[in-house]
């Protein structure tokens, strides 16, 4: 099909710098048979199908709307114009976890210069079991088993990815990253910075976060607060397998340092996601559901709790619009920007804490660009600042829970 | 025992009292018996030199003319103003000087003090053999070192340079004795003290101030200052502002040597301060743990700041603090011990050793930073005990005027020379453009990932559809 060899929706760096004014077209999208045509202006996404291609995928955020996420969860009745919907051919069923590990395995086959650095990732296979069997199939030096030393193994990746290697860090928690603070901020952000451009840092730092059941405070922090103020840090969250497979991918590929955030209660979440490669943009936000009465905006394990809300507003005849903005850092302000421009009112939920947090910043950040769009405060639902007790009861007092999600959408709709 | 660690019970009359032997002792023109000299020790890179662009067809010449050795490093003016050398510049020059040097040495040297080791059987050689050249572009860079930090001293009191400034002199010996070892393939990295480092690894006066300065031809691009100074085409992975980072960054470095199967080492230098981070430990077993090919140097200079090490140290020997990493304790004062340990310890990396910790006995003349007099917390006579008798400079240019390489005056017209380079140097930098607006938003991330963005709080308008 002509069409195939002919259109990339759009070029990597259009696609980011938002300039939507033109397509660049002659970029192979790679053998992906279900592409997505992104127009000018109205961004509309079309679809069609196109042949196999032998080229390797391509490195854009086109590829995210090529799937329909058939999530267990995900209960919402879509809109018959939602973007992002095609009917899935083939594709297989593995959970977010194993998803992480595919990614994770396509791209060490690929380049030798990916390797994985953390406690117990070699032999053990990971404490979530992300790089089960990577000891017996790429040898112990890929799969680098390291004593429990978080400050200096990360610091040693540091040094590593400075060489050009590109190792990916595995926090067995995200608190323990804690220990490597000074790595991760003064080294991995600011080096290309103060280096004047020499040396870029191409690692990636992941693992587990969030609340738990009952982990305690330590093992269900949210770093995503911590980090997002450190220049020069890209920050992902997933929340599906699919963007889960294709973030990973392309936090591998990324020449900045970037951090991926997992969530504890998300590894066993089950989606069907294509056999064919695909890649998902670091910098864009995921339209999950599109509405017009109220933008909410969420991201890891959060967007489930506010697909579950959704399910009762939608039969309450409310219209939510649900982004899922995916990149903490930087914000896709596109994306979220349009939405505003479409419903005039924001809610965020959010499971970081409510002080200095990532809401806090995006709702700075809507403030300060599109204030005039908006037709009531923006409101935001968050964590409470509080450690995260051990108790049950308690626990979920602590995060947002989706009655509430229900109730702040309907308290916002009626003023 | 001339080389005496200062111990637990150390004082500050002590030091002042120390029987320091004198600093050129020990030579003796023994000749011919050069052969001795490996060869990879002549392993020589281009001269530490403002305009570095000529100097080492200048060092080559002075094998030939004995005597000869003050005109020509006259020095042409480098013409490229703000540019540094080119790496192929860089890669013909020191081809050139590999063959110039692998002529070997007729020139003994003997050690004055001996090394201390720890977990080795033997050390290094106790005499060295040497060449006019090698004698004299040590010189001529250590001359150009102390040089260029006493001009930053000057531009730091005339607010020329601010924030922070950590001076080099008094350590010369350490970079001139480690680089006539290392080759531009083995990576380095070093904490805030980096001027000397970043001269050894072929960083030239003009960037060092030019960074110095905040001004855009600096080899940070004025945005990073002195703690930041990098160059990535010869290896030097930096000049880091947080104490103990080096380590773990080495380590790194050497596990990507070793990752990529390369014949050859890092050297992770830290301070005598940086010695009781506990990161330091965590990388150094690992490093032992994977055999990997690094140096571990102290530069021991006594005081972390203000502290004397005595006072933050249960242990104040650095190179046996590990009963599974063998070390080697160095007179730090003087670049021939630091050579001959350095070229111990490359060769025991290199052979699959693992790693190793070299120990230099040094001392800095400056204070830790420019708002330290360096005199609240040490003697005035300390200071000038270490200057009169174990001057790094004063060492080498001993043995060159016993040699009969050059006379005294010679050395004096060189110095001179030196010193109006450096200040020539100094006026190109500060007369070298400010950086541009615009550079404050690049070399944030990397755009070849399309990624366009001034952070959470971007300042740039979102132009909507």
């Amino acid at each position: 099909m002509a069409l195939s060899q002919g259109i990339m929706a759009a070029s990597v760096v259009d696609c980011c710098s938002r300039s939507w004014s033109a397509l660049a077209l002659g970029q192979n999208v790679g053998p992906i048979r279900w592409i997505s045509l992104i127009v000018t202006k109205t961004r509309k996404v079309l679809t069609i199908q196109a042949s196999t291609a032998e080229e390797p995928a391509s490195f854009g955020p086109s590829s995210q709307k090529l799937w329909t996420p058939k999530l267990v969860t995900n209960a919402v009745a879509t809109k018959q114009d939602a973007p992002a919907t095609t009917g899935a051919k083939g594709g297989h069923e593995l959970l977010l976890f194993e998803a992480l590990r595919e990614g994770l395995e396509e791209e060490m086959e690929r380049d030798p210069t990916v390797v994985v650095m953390g406690e117990d990732v070699g032999h053990y296979g990971g404490s979530y079991k992300v790089t089960k069997g990577f000891a017996e199939k790429f040898g112990d030096w890929r799969a680098l088993d390291t004593p429990i030393a978080e400050n200096s193994f990360t610091g040693m990746a540091v040094g590593a990815a400075m060489t050009g290697l590109r190792p990916i860090i595995e926090g067995m928690n995200m608190g323990f990253l804690l220990l490597a603070y000074n790595q991760i901020s003064n080294n991995c952000g600011m080096l290309h910075y103060t280096s004047g451009g020499q040396f870029t840092i191409p690692c990636v730092i992941r693992g587990p976060g969030g609340v738990g059941r009952q982990l305690g405070a330590e093992h269900s922090q949210r770093l995503e607060s911590y980090f997002q103020s450190v220049p020069g840090l890209q920050m992902v969250a997933c929340s599906t397998p699919y963007n889960a497979k294709g973030l990973m991918k392309a936090a591998i590929r990324s020449n900045n340092p970037v951090i991926l955030f997992e969530h504890v209660l998300l590894y066993n979440l089950k989606e069907t996601i294509p056999d064919e490669e695909y890649i998902c943009c670091l910098e864009e936000a995921e339209m999950v559901r599109p509405g017009k009465d109220v933008t909410i905006l969420t991201y890891s394990r959060m967007r489930h709790y506010v697909l579950q809300a959704a399910k009762t507003l939608v039969s309450k005849g409310y219209d939510p619009e649900i982004i899922d903005i995916r990149s903490l850092k930087p914000f896709d302000m596109y994306t979220i920007g349009n939405s505003v421009k479409k419903t005039h009112k924001v809610l965020i939920v959010e499971e970081c804490m409510r002080t200095g947090g990532i809401g806090a910043s995006l709702r700075a950040a809507i403030m300060e660009n599109f204030f005039d769009y908006l037709d009531a405060p923006i409101g935001c639902l968050s964590s409470q600042d509080v450690p995260t007790p051990y108790s049950g009861p308690l626990e979920e007092l602590t995060v947002v829970q989706p009655h509430q999600i229900i109730s702040a959408v309907e308290k916002m709709l009626s003023e | 025992m001339r080389f005496r660690a200062l111990r637990s019970g150390f004082k500050f009359q002590n030091v002042a009292g120390r029987s320091l032997r004198p600093g050129a002792g020990g030579v003796s023109a023994v000749g011919r018996n050069g052969d001795h000299l490996d060869s990879s020790l002549g392993a020589a890179k281009p001269s530490l030199s403002p305009s570095s662009s000529s100097s080492n067809y200048h060092t080559s010449r002075l094998s030939h003319n004995r005597g000869d050795c003050i005109r020509p490093i006259g020095v042409t003016r480098h013409v490229g103003a703000y540019t540094s050398r080119s790496i192929a510049a860089q890669a013909a020059e020191k081809q050139e000087n590999d063959s110039a040097s692998s002529k070997g040495g007729d020139i003994e040297v003997e050690l004055l003090n001996p090394f201390k080791l720890h977990l080795l059987e033997s050390g290094p050689p106790t005499h060295l053999h040497t060449n006019k050249d090698e004698l004299m572009k040590m010189y001529r860079d250590m001359n150009v070192l102390r040089r260029m930090e006493l001009k930053a001293d000057q531009l730091f009191k005339t607010q020329q340079i601010r924030g922070f400034c950590h001076l080099y002199d008094g350590q010369e010996a350490i970079p001139a004795g480690m680089e006539a070892v290392l080759t531009y393939d083995d990576c380095v990295v070093t904490a805030y003290r980096d001027h000397g480092t970043f001269l050894g690894r072929g960083g030239t006066v003009f960037e060092t101030f030019s960074e110095l300065m905040g001004r855009k031809t600096g080899c940070s691009l004025g945005k990073g200052g002195s703690m930041h100074l990098f160059k990535k085409e010869n290896n030097f992975y930096g000049g880091w502002g947080i104490v103990g980072t080096s380590g773990p960054l080495g380590t790194g470095l050497a596990l990507a040597l070793k990752y990529t199967k390369k014949p050859n080492v890092t050297v992770a230098i830290y301070g005598d301060g940086a010695a009781n981070q506990g990161q330091l430990y965590e990388a150094q077993n690992m490093a032992a743990l994977w055999n990997l090919p690094v140096i571990y140097l102290v530069e021991n200079n006594h005081y972390g700041m203000g502290t004397a090490e005595w006072r933050a140290s249960k242990q104040t020997t650095f190179f046996d603090r590990l009963h599974y990493i063998p070390g080697i304790k160095v007179d730090g004062m003087d670049a021939f011990s630091v050579k001959a340990a350095m070229q111990f310890a490359k060769d025991h990396c290199v052979a699959g050793k693992g790693p190793i910790v070299i120990e230099c006995d040094t001392y800095r003349y400056h204070g830790h930073s420019m708002s330290d007099p360096g005199s609240t917390y040490r003697s005035r006579d300390e200071i000038q005990n270490f200057r009169q008798e174990r001057d790094p400079i004063e060492r080498v240019s001993k043995i060159i005027v016993k040699e009969g390489i050059a006379s005294a005056d010679d050395l004096k017209k060189l110095a001179k020379d030196i010193r109006r380079e450096v200040e020539e140097e100094a006026t190109k930098a500060r007369d070298a453009p400010q950086p541009e607006e615009h550079e404050l938003f690049s070399h944030i991330y990397r755009l070849d990932t399309g990624l366009v963005t001034y952070g959470c709080d971007r300042k740039k308008d979102v132009e909507l559809a």
